[in-house]
């Protein structure tokens, strides 16, 4: 079985990347103008599905869909017949005592519900880990590419290639004007002409495919150091793909703007992987193997949660020991601490990519990429990994990290909701209803709603990526952002018109109390359930309940606003609205494909408890991919807080009221917006000008752009500017300087060595010759009588010499 | 020394008759101003030497084949002789050369060839 999965999924994960490969070196010599690097990339990513689909397929052939899986024979039967998460029975304790042995009683075993209710589940989760291959393996330090597969992995595996599979077909049309040579009316050269550039059809798909397999990377990483790799690549694909008409300056910046601003989140992951590496000695999730398959390190999800606590959160053991190690007096305190570092660090890099308060201000302006981007990247899949890091992390987060999540995320989705009121460029709506839903995702998340911030991840992608790619269908038609020149456009573009619609029933959390509703129904009415389970156990905390409620309402208001504005009433510029078409079949296609899953991707399969909202295939698969041990309550050390079970949300008390106040809200948001832009009964104008204030608060986005760039871009500019100056009056003056006086001294020493040596030696040697050619001259008198002399001498000495002076 | 006189003529006789020649030939050649002179003396020491050559290439001269040049000797002096022959020629002819561009014939007056 593992095997089996593991290479489905590589398979599922490489395709991608060889489509990447394909595109980088063929692309342009596929098809006329490279059109068939499009159907590389999407034939891989189709391809990716459907082996992801085999996949799930598999895993609930073998786990079966109920929540409480049957990890191994032994509890099966107790499993089934207690634990049916359909049935409201409670266990039969006596049953649970001979069938479950005791590590596996772990979730059911806590003090207020856990074992009382048919939820949760017995024995740890299912998960298959292990290594593909070892990038360095140095004694201590083991990085490796590797996988941790679970039903939230499979599941993610399946969104993410459904999702981007639609939108590589959407893309076909969309970038359909790249496939010849583009004039690009937003950049003016300095002549005062428009920019005309090449078609970009082939890097486009280039980029998509990178960046399907940088997503897979992240959701499939058996290790956090794996997770981090990958997580850069996306990072550097959403640089590309915002920078992707990167002649507008806009573009650029924006690109700039979100690469850098991941960077700061990153500096906080970087410490938290130190703090983690630095103390447990692993990076990997499960635990390291041999080739045996053996487990010879156990991984930092084991040594958080032992089997032996029941899966209760502790201190690790090395946490403690490299506390003592560096000499605290309170070891279990550090390491404590130690632990909450670890956790506020990972979480940082997730802030970072989900974009989350106070690192939000990048996604908005990433909608300068191209249209299918921000329904793939910055909204469907992307963003969503760091709450899909975070759901993955969730065992190590001690409940101060939590609280500082659920902190974050709160303030994240009512700031969001209130910048979306006044946005007026549609794609921007979506953007800040993107922030606002991670900030949900992030918020269940922190209050202890493991299964709902996963839930809502997975429905929000839907129709997310459904909702912009209908507003990239708009934009297609209209040629605009801007929605006060739209109106009316129902009637030109019908599809259009009411699969967004249904991508706005689904965000707002539209349905039928208690009864039935659509996707966003039951991922938001779990978060808000959970939120008042919350905040009934903190009192101290309860009003982020209320501001989650809020911004319900309000999510409803800008999403009909927009909703009303695009489509209903009449047109607000008649030139526009008279060239508007629907768009071709390639791209409303996936709309209505996307519309199907937005509608039903939540929805309660069991006929008989089809009320029962934890009745969802999907809410049963989440909850055999809980962490160990994050079913129970448990209470932080340090911060006064307590974090309920997720199944206490299920009670009927609290699910009742949580589900009626979201209606309610979504209710009056819908309403208000139906007054302000439909029915006419209340004129936008005149409440604008009524909340004056409050508006241009919002429309400045709460001056964040400002404000950092009073805090950091300024004094930045400001130091850069005195350092230079410093570096040019100080340290360029030393430097040119001592270069002078470096270069007049080698020259004078240059020169007295080569005049005393090199030359002088020459010199000498030629002065010595000359003067023994000089001396040589002498007798060279002319005078023939004289060599007759020098000869007869000559021959004389020689004889003389040879006579007495060589012989014996 | 004066033993000489009363032996019969052999290869010392020749020898010394060889040296004097020679001797007289070189002194010739150092003292003569005259080029012709010292083209005499020239010959002179090359006949001085020539003279030994064949008295060494004699058998009736020089008993032990050992000292013997036999052939040799004539034909090395034949070699002299047409050597110092053609010699003459040239240095005649360098005389005469030198006599019409300086009107004498001292070899004193030809040291243009100085260091």
């Amino acid at each position: 079985m593992e095997s089996i999965l593991s290479n489905l999924l590589l398979l599922a994960w490489l395709l991608p990347l060889a489509s990447f490969c394909v595109i980088l070196f063929f692309g342009p010599r596929l098809g006329t103008a490279g059109r068939g690097a499009a159907f590389v990339a999407t034939g891989a990513i189709v391809s990716g599905f459907a082996l992801s689909l085999t996949a799930l397929i598999l895993w609930v052939g073998a786990h079966g869909i109920s929540g409480a899986h049957h990890a191994d024979s032994a509890d099966t039967h107790a499993a089934d017949k207690a634990l049916s998460p359909d049935s409201q029975v409670a266990v039969d304790p006596a049953a649970a005592t001979v069938h479950l042995v005791a590590a596996d009683h772990g979730d059911a075993h806590s003090d207020s519900h856990g074992g009382d209710h048919g939820h949760g589940r017995v024995g740890p989760k299912v998960a298959y880990f292990g290594d593909w291959y070892t990038l360095v393996d140095f004694d201590r330090l083991k990085i490796t590419i590797g996988y941790y597969i679970d039903a939230l992995t499979i599941l993610m595996f399946t969104m993410v290639t459904l999702i981007a599979s639609c939108i590589h077909f959407y893309a076909m049309g969309y970038m359909h004007d790249e496939l010849h040579d583009v004039t690009d009316h937003e950049v003016t050269l300095s002549n005062g002409e428009h920019l005309k550039r090449p078609g970009r059809y082939c890097r486009f798909f280039q980029y998509l495919s990178l960046f399907c397999f940088s997503m897979l990377g992240i959701v499939i990483a058996g290790n956090i150091a794996m997770t981090f790799v990958f997580w850069e690549l996306v990072g550097i694909c959403s640089y590309f793909l915002i920078g992707f008409y990167i002649e507008r300056k806009s573009a650029s910046t924006a690109a700039n703007k979100a690469f850098i601003v991941n960077r700061v989140g990153d500096f906080g992951m970087i410490i938290g992987l130190m703090a983690l590496w630095g103390s447990l000695g692993t990076f990997s999730f499960g635990g390291e193997k041999n080739a045996a398959g053996d487990i010879v390190k156990s991984g930092m999800f084991t040594q958080a949660r032992a089997e032996a606590d029941h899966y209760a959160l502790k201190t690790p053991e090395a946490m403690v020991e490299s506390a003592r190690q560096m000499g605290a007096e309170d070891p279990e305190h550090t390491g404590h601490v130690l632990l909450i570092v670890a956790g506020l660090g990972i979480f940082c890099g997730c802030v970072g990519k989900s974009a989350q308060f106070p690192l939000h201000v990048w996604l908005p302006d990433a909608m300068e990429g191209p249209t299918p981007v921000s329904a793939l990247v910055h909204s469907a899949t992307m963003v969503a990994a760091g709450v899909f890091l975070v759901g993955r992390f969730y065992p190590m987060f001690t409940p101060e990290v939590l609280l500082t999540i659920a902190i974050i995320g709160c303030i994240t989705l009512f700031m969001a909701a209130t910048i979306a009121i006044t946005a007026t460029d549609i794609k921007r709506v979506l953007a800040y209803s993107t922030l606002s839903q991670l900030g949900y995702m992030m918020f269940a998340l922190g209050v202890g709603g493991w299964v709902a911030g996963m839930l809502h991840l997975i429905t929000h992608a839907f129709f997310k990526s459904l909702l912009f790619m209908c507003s990239g269908s708009v934009i297609h038609a209209v040629h605009t952002n801007e929605m006060t020149q739209m109106g009316g456009l129902r009637r030109k573009m019908p599809i259009t018109a009411y699969t967004m619609l249904v991508g706005c029933l689904a965000i707002i959390g539209a349905g039928v109390p208690t009864l039935v509703g659509l996707s966003g129904y039951y991922s938001k009415d779990a978060i808000l359930a959970q939120a008042l389970h919350f905040g009934k156990n903190n009192a101290a905390w309860d009003v982020m309940f209320y501001v989650a409620a809020a911004g319900a309402a309000i999510t409803a208001f800008y999403m009909f606003r927009l909703w009303f504005m695009t489509f209903i009433g009449q047109p607000r510029d008649p030139s526009r609205y008279d060239h508007a078409h629907e768009s071709p079949r390639v791209m409303w296609m996936p709309l209505v494909v996307l519309a199907f899953f937005a509608i039903f991707v939540a929805t309660p399969a069991d006929i008989e408890n089809f009320t029962d909202p934890t009745a969802s295939p999907m809410v049963q698969l989440l909850e055999q991919a809980r962490p160990d041990g994050t079913g129970i309550d448990f209470s932080g050390q340090l911060a006064a807080v307590m974090m309920p079970a997720e199944h206490g949300s299920h009670d009927e008390e609290i699910h009742w009221a949580a589900g009626m106040i979201a209606f309610g809200t979504a209710m009056f948001g819908l309403l208000l917006a139906c007054c302000l832009y439909w029915w006419r009964i209340l004129d936008p104008e005149e409440v604008r000008s009524m909340f004056a204030p409050i508006h241009r608060f919002l429309r400045n986005k709460w001056w964040f752009d400002e404000l950092y760039d009073a805090i950091f871009i300024r004094p930045t500019l400001f130091c850069g500017r005195c350092i230079a100056q410093f570096d040019r009056g100080a340290i360029d003056w030393l430097i040119d300087h001592l270069a002078i006086w470096m270069r007049s001294f080698t020259t004078g020493f240059d020169r007295w060595i080569d005049h005393l040596f090199v030359d002088g030696l020459i010199n000498w040697v030629a002065q010595r010759t000359y003067a023994l050619g000089i001396w040589l001259r002498k007798p060279q008198t002319g005078r023939l009588r004289q060599y007759v002399v020098f000869i007869v001498v000559g021959t004389m000495a020689m004889y003389l010499l040879a006579t007495f002076g060589l012989t014996n | 020394m004066f033993d000489l006189l009363s032996q019969p003529v052999g290869l010392t006789h020749y020898l010394i008759v060889g040296a004097v020649m020679f001797v007289a030939g070189a002194v010739c050649m150092a003292t003569k101003r005259n080029a012709l002179g010292v083209l005499m003396g020239i010959e002179l020491v090359l006949n001085g030497a020539n003279l030994n050559f064949v008295a060494f290439g004699s058998n009736f001269l020089e008993r032990n084949p050992a000292y013997q040049l036999g052939l040799d000797g004539q034909i090395i002096s034949l070699f002299v002789i047409v050597l110092a022959a053609a010699e003459a020629a040239v240095a005649l002819a360098i005389v005469l050369n030198f006599y019409n561009n300086h009107s004498t014939v001292d070899v004193d007056r030809a040291d243009e060839l100085k260091g």
